[in-house]
């Protein structure tokens, strides 16, 4: 494919297809044409250098260099079983939860090789959201807290949380909502509220990299919109990295995108080039939809 | 490009259904006798419950006289001069304490390292057949094992002693260590239930949130876990009041709750006593006959309290709108 001619079909099926779920909703319309599309600014937090990792004989990812910026949203797109959630889960090591997974080549948080950092440490530096939300059995208030908490000890006492507790709240888009009701069972919470909460969570010990995987697959559009919109404002604050396999989301809030095939980073780039131009036939196959 | 053919309309029209309820008296008469075995187990079932329950209700309340709940019970062959049976219910109550006492810690953590650890694997699985062997020795063979065990010299200070030192490996506490191993299998089981339909993602999230293993597991695991290991301990708790082969070899064989040592407190446990259930085995035609009256009584105590911890469990187990995630 002549990647000079940007090819009208995908244009049309990114922008316009008629199997978009739900049109978003104004703010987050308005909210994709303001935003500047570059990066050429953006700090360098982590990067991953040649990273490969297999489970057993299988080989998930395969010799993967990138680079994650501050002040960006990289959208991670691909089949299911292309690595990128194994990608993802790699940056805070939580890979190495997985009976046999190992691991080659490198990945950096600001200068320092994550061996190195303490894993505890590295998790608050680098936090996650998951794809189905998972608050803990317990109040909203003591979810926020846990990430807090010193290894979960209730030591500390309430009042003195509650500044960093509201604040992350805030951040999330949820003290409107449950700040006056804060004792009530997280679990009892709409899935939408609970998956801010666990936003909200993750954001508490402030991050400097914050990791979604498929954070809006098991929720409505409404509340997909919501989440879309948050993580567009946090991205100013630090460094956003989403997994995803809707491809009209990874358009939306992407900054940055990487099509991962086969455990292979095949093409990265700004989302605009990634969508409308894309330079392997791989790509422009995968987001014209026509596998996948 | 051919267009695509939809089916002729069916001619034949489906047949409506008539009677919903009484759609098995269309079924093969192997169907219909199978279906018939079903009902009769389960009102024979509900029979057999609703006769015990009545007859020891009936003949319970027909004898248990209130005086009987705070008099101590007395060896007499008159049964006016015989007493109540204070000392039974109050061992009862202390020996489903001192079982629990030993076998909730014992079987969470268990529960919690075959669950979140159990490395080595082959050393997990022997764990598990441990359980499962003491699951399903009979609770005659772990008294006969208790007695032996306890009898050893070095082990006196746990029982009663005869003079000159011979350890006689009985007592209430003794009771409560051998019982604890009946009620163990049912908390392990219970909470294993509990912490692995914790979904993993629910654990990972801790672990992404910086925290150790053993902060996942004190903070969020056993909280969620925490209805199931109540069932585990009401269901370990019913055991352990119905048991009397323990009691019988290793309480004592003393009716009244008689101390020894120097301790107070301690001294109960340390000295002989008896429950409920070999209170009714010492007067039942069975074992010394002497006061069937009181036996009904005592037995109708007991199914008392069989019965409410059996509702606790279910209260418990249903739970007040047990919240889960979404899946």
């Amino acid at each position: 494919m002549d990647p000079l001619m940007p090819p009208p079909p995908i244009r049309r099926i990114v922008v316009d297809a008629p199997h978009v779920p739900v049109a978003p909703p104004e703010p987050l319309e308005a909210a994709v044409r303001a935003r500047p599309r570059l990066a050429t600014d953006a700090v360098e937090r982590m990067r991953v250098e040649d990273l490969t990792i297999a489970y057993g004989p299988k080989v998930a990812v395969n010799g993967v260099t990138l680079p994650v910026h501050q002040g960006e949203v990289l959208a991670l797109i691909g089949p299911s079983g292309c690595g990128k959630t194994t990608l993802l889960r790699s940056l805070n090591r939580l890979v190495e939860l997985t009976p046999g997974a190992g691991r080659g080549g490198k990945i950096v948080l600001d200068g320092d090789d994550v061996d190195v950092i303490e894993v505890t440490d590295l998790r608050r530096r680098v936090s996650m959201v998951f794809q189905q939300p998972n608050p803990f059995p317990m109040s909203i208030f003591d979810n926020v807290a846990y990430a807090l908490r010193e290894q979960g000890s209730k030591r500390v006492k309430r009042s003195e949380l509650m500044a960093p507790v509201r604040s992350a709240l805030e951040r999330a888009g949820l003290w409107d909502e449950v700040g006056d009701d804060l004792d009530r069972p997280a679990l009892r919470m709409s899935g939408g509220q609970q998956q801010r909460l666990c936003i909200a969570r993750a954001l508490a010990a402030n991050p400097e990299v914050l990791l979604l995987d498929e954070p809006c697959s098991a929720l409505d559009p409404r509340s997909t919109a919501i989440i879309e919109e948050l993580i567009l404002q946090l991205r100013e604050e630090l460094a956003v990295v989403i997994v995803t396999h809707n491809l009209q989301q990874a358009y939306r809030i992407g900054d940055r995108v990487a099509f991962m095939y086969l455990g292979e980073l095949v093409e990265y780039g700004l989302a605009a080039d990634v969508f409308e131009r894309p330079e392997h036939t791989r790509t422009a196959e995968y987001v014209s939809g026509a596998f996948g | 490009m051919t267009a695509i053919q939809s089916p002729p309309p069916r001619q034949d029209r489906p047949r409506l259904r008539t009677d919903p309820s009484g759609s098995w008296r269309a079924w093969p008469l192997r169907d219909r006798i199978l279906l018939g075995l079903c009902w009769a187990a389960g009102l024979f079932l509900i029979f057999v419950a609703a006769a015990i329950t009545l007859y020891m209700a009936f003949k319970g309340i027909q004898f248990l006289r209130p005086n009987l709940l705070w008099t101590r019970p007395e060896a007499a062959i008159d049964q006016s001069k015989s007493g109540g049976f204070l000392d039974p219910m109050l061992g009862t109550l202390l020996i489903i304490v001192g079982a629990l006492a030993i076998a909730a810690p014992l079987g969470i953590a268990t529960a919690v390292w075959l669950t979140e650890y159990g490395k080595p694997t082959w050393l997990a699985r022997m764990v598990e057949s441990g359980v499962e062997v003491i699951a399903g020795t009979p609770a005659i063979v772990l008294a006969l094992f208790g007695l032996a065990f306890f009898s050893q010299g070095g082990l006196g200070f746990l029982s009663t002693t005869g003079e000159g030192g011979a350890v006689f490996g009985r007592s209430l506490l003794i009771c409560c260590t051998v019982l604890s191993l009946e009620a163990l299998p049912m908390i392990v089981g219970a909470t294993r239930e509990g912490l692995m339909s914790t979904p993993r993602h629910v654990r990972e999230a801790s672990y992404a949130l910086g925290k150790t293993r053993a902060a996942t597991i004190h903070r969020v695991l056993l909280p969620t876990a925490r209805p199931n290991i109540a069932t585990g301990c009401a269901l370990g708790m019913g055991r352990v009041a119905g048991d009397t082969a323990v009691v019988l070899l290793l309480g004592g064989g003393t009716l009244q709750l008689a101390a020894n040592g120097s301790i107070p407190g301690l001294n109960t446990l340390q000295g002989t006593g008896s429950t409920l259930t070999t209170y009714v085995y010492a007067n039942s035609p069975s074992g010394e006959g002497g006061a069937p009256e009181k036996a009904y009584a005592a037995a109708f105590l007991l199914l008392l309290l069989v019965l409410a911890l059996n509702w606790a469990v279910d209260r418990i187990a249903r739970g007040d709108g047990r919240l889960g995630w979404i899946r």
